[in-house]
C-alpha cells in the first residue's frame, strides 16, 4: 500500500489564510491544490512536507476563467475539466483546449488544477508549454503583495519555480491579440501517460505577416520557449515553408533524453513534426473567419 | 484528526491520520468495500467514487479533503433493492468478468449519464478512458453503459 509519509494538515479558508499559514508553518509546508501531482510524489517519498495546506476550499474563489478587454484571467485553482469545457478558451485560446483533451484522463481532470500543474513544473507537463507559447503572465501573491512574472522567469528548471516558500500562484493572465491563433500537438503512448513529445505554438498575423510568434516544447528538454524558432518567425510572411524551417530550428534546439518513451533521435524528430503542425494550425486559426 | 464525511447521504465521523486517503477511509474505517483499491497511482480507476457528482480517483484524494463534499460509492447506487440502470446494464450485457474494475466503471458511467443521458459510443469510451479493465472486456462495458442509457429507472424497476 502506498500512502504519503506523515504530515500535519491545515485547511485554508481564503487566499489570505493560506498565506498566513505559509508564514506561520515555514518552508516545510506545501500547498495542496488538486493533489494529482503532489500526492503521488508524496507516496513515492519524492516529496515529504511536514505540513500540507489544503487549498480545496479555495476551488471557488480561485476557480474562474474570465475574459477582460485584452486578456483572459484564469484562477490558479481552475480544474483541467473547466479549462477543457471553457467556451472562452475554445474560441480565443484554443491551445488550452487542444492540450486539455490529452492531459491525463477525464477523471484526473476533475481534480487536477492549472496552478498545481504549473507549480509542480514537471518537465513533461503540458500547461507550462501552453502558457509559454502564448506569453502568459503568472500572478504570484505573497506577504508583500502581488508580483507578475512571465514564464521565462517563473520556470526555474525541473520542479522549480519562482514561487517563494511564503508565496502562492493565484492567477494566470493570457494576453489576447487580434488576429492571433494558437495550437497544441502531442504524441503520447496511451491515455494518461506523459508526452513522448509535445509542441505549443501561437502566431499573431498582420496582413499575412507574423508580428509575433511563440513556440514552446514539452518533454524534450527544451528551454521555456524555443527562442531561435521564435526569432525566425518574427516579421516573416506565414507560409508552410517558413513553418517547416522554424520546426527544424525548434527540433535542433531541444535536447531530449532516451528513455522508455523513445530514443532521443526519435523524440527530436517528433518534436519537429509537432512544431510544424502546431504552427500551421495556429496560423489557420489566426485568420479572420470571413477571410 | 477528526474527519466528518458524507457518504451515500449518511454522515460519518472518524479519527484518522491526515495522510489517510479517501479509498482507505471508505474501505478500512467505514467498511464500504465496494470501492476497490488498485494501482495506488491514479492510473487504474477502480477506486473511482463520485465527489459532488463528479468521478474522482479516491486513492488520490485525502480523506480530510473529502470532508465537506458529498461522496457517493457503488453501495449508494441501489435504492430499496432496485439496481441502478448502470448496474442492471452490467448484469444484462455481461459488463464484467473478474469484476475488479467494475465499481469504478459503474460510478464513472453513472456520472456520465447524469450529465449526458444519451452518449455516443465514442463519448462512453472517452469517459472510461482513465480506467483499466485487465480482462479487456471494454466492448461489453460500453454495451452495458449503452443499455443503461436506453433504459430509464422506471423501466428497470418495472
Amino acid at each position: 500500500m502506498q500512502v504519503p509519509g506523515p504530515f500535519e494538515y491545515a485547511r485554508a479558508t481564503s487566499v489570505e489564510h493560506a498565506l498566513e499559514l505559509l508564514q506561520e508553518l515555514g518552508p516545510e509546508a506545501r500547498l495542496l491544490a488538486g493533489g494529482h501531482s503532489l500526492l503521488p510524489m508524496m507516496k513515492l517519498r519524492l516529496a515529504a512536507p511536514d505540513y500540507l495546506i489544503d487549498l480545496d476550499p479555495l476551488a471557488e474563489e480561485l476557480g474562474y476563467i474570465r475574459e477582460d478587454d485584452d486578456q483572459v484571467r484564469i484562477g490558479a485553482m481552475t480544474r483541467h475539466r473547466a479549462l477543457l469545457e471553457s467556451e472562452t478558451l475554445a474560441t480565443r485560446l484554443a491551445i488550452f483546449t487542444d492540450a486539455e483533451r490529452v492531459i491525463a484522463d477525464p477523471v484526473v481532470r476533475n481534480r487536477g488544477t492549472i496552478g498545481g500543474a504549473l507549480c509542480q513544473a514537471d518537465p513533461s507537463e503540458d500547461l507550462s508549454a501552453v502558457c509559454a507559447a502564448v506569453g502568459a503572465q503568472m500572478v504570484i501573491r505573497g506577504p508583500a503583495g502581488d508580483r507578475v512574472v512571465g514564464m521565462r522567469e517563473f520556470q526555474r528548471g525541473p520542479y522549480r519555480t519562482a514561487v517563494g516558500a511564503d508565496e502562492m500562484l493565484v492567477e494566470i493572465r493570457v494576453p489576447l491579440h487580434e488576429g492571433s491563433g494558437s495550437a497544441y500537438e502531442k504524441v503520447d503512448r496511451r491515455v494518461g501517460d506523459w508526452a513522448v513529445a509535445a509542441a505549443g505554438a501561437s502566431v499573431k498575423l498582420t496582413n499575412g505577416k507574423i508580428e509575433r510568434g511563440g513556440v514552446a516544447l514539452a518533454a524534450v528538454g527544451s528551454e521555456v520557449t524555443s527562442s531561435g524558432a521564435e526569432k525566425a518567425l518574427a516579421g516573416q510572411a506565414a507560409s508552410d515553408e517558413l513553418f517547416a524551417e522554424v520546426a527544424r530550428l525548434a527540433a535542433a534546439e531541444c535536447s531530449p533524453s532516451t528513455d522508455q518513451r523513445g530514443s532521443a533521435e526519435y523524440k527530436r524528430h517528433v518534436a519537429g513534426v509537432l512544431t510544424e503542425r502546431a504552427l500551421r494550425r495556429a496560423a489557420a486559426r489566426a485568420l479572420p473567419e470571413d477571410a | 484528526m477528526q474527519v466528518t464525511v458524507s457518504v451515500n447521504d449518511q454522515e460519518y465521523t472518524r479519527e484518522v491520520e491526515p495522510r489517510v486517503l479517501l479509498v482507505h477511509l471508505l474501505r478500512d474505517e467505514l467498511h464500504l468495500t465496494g470501492t476497490h483499491w488498485g494501482c495506488d497511482t491514479s492510473n487504474c480507476g477502480t477506486c473511482v467514487v463520485l465527489m459532488d457528482g463528479e468521478p474522482v480517483k479516491s486513492c488520490t484524494v485525502l480523506a480530510a479533503t473529502a470532508a465537506g463534499h458529498d461522496i457517493r460509492t457503488v453501495e449508494g447506487l441501489e435504492v430499496d433493492g432496485v439496481l441502478d440502470p448502470v448496474q442492471e446494464g452490467f448484469t444484462r450485457e455481461h459488463g464484467l468478468q473478474c469484476g475488479f474494475c467494475t465499481p469504478g466503471m459503474v460510478m464513472t458511467a453513472r456520472a456520465l449519464l447524469d450529465c449526458n443521458p444519451n452518449p455516443t459510443d465514442v463519448e462512453i469510451r472517452e469517459a472510461i478512458s482513465g480506467q483499466i479493465c485487465r480482462c479487456t472486456g471494454y466492448a461489453t462495458i460500453v454495451r452495458s453503459i449503452r443499455w443503461a442509457a436506453e433504459h430509464s429507472n422506471e423501466e428497470v424497476s418495472g
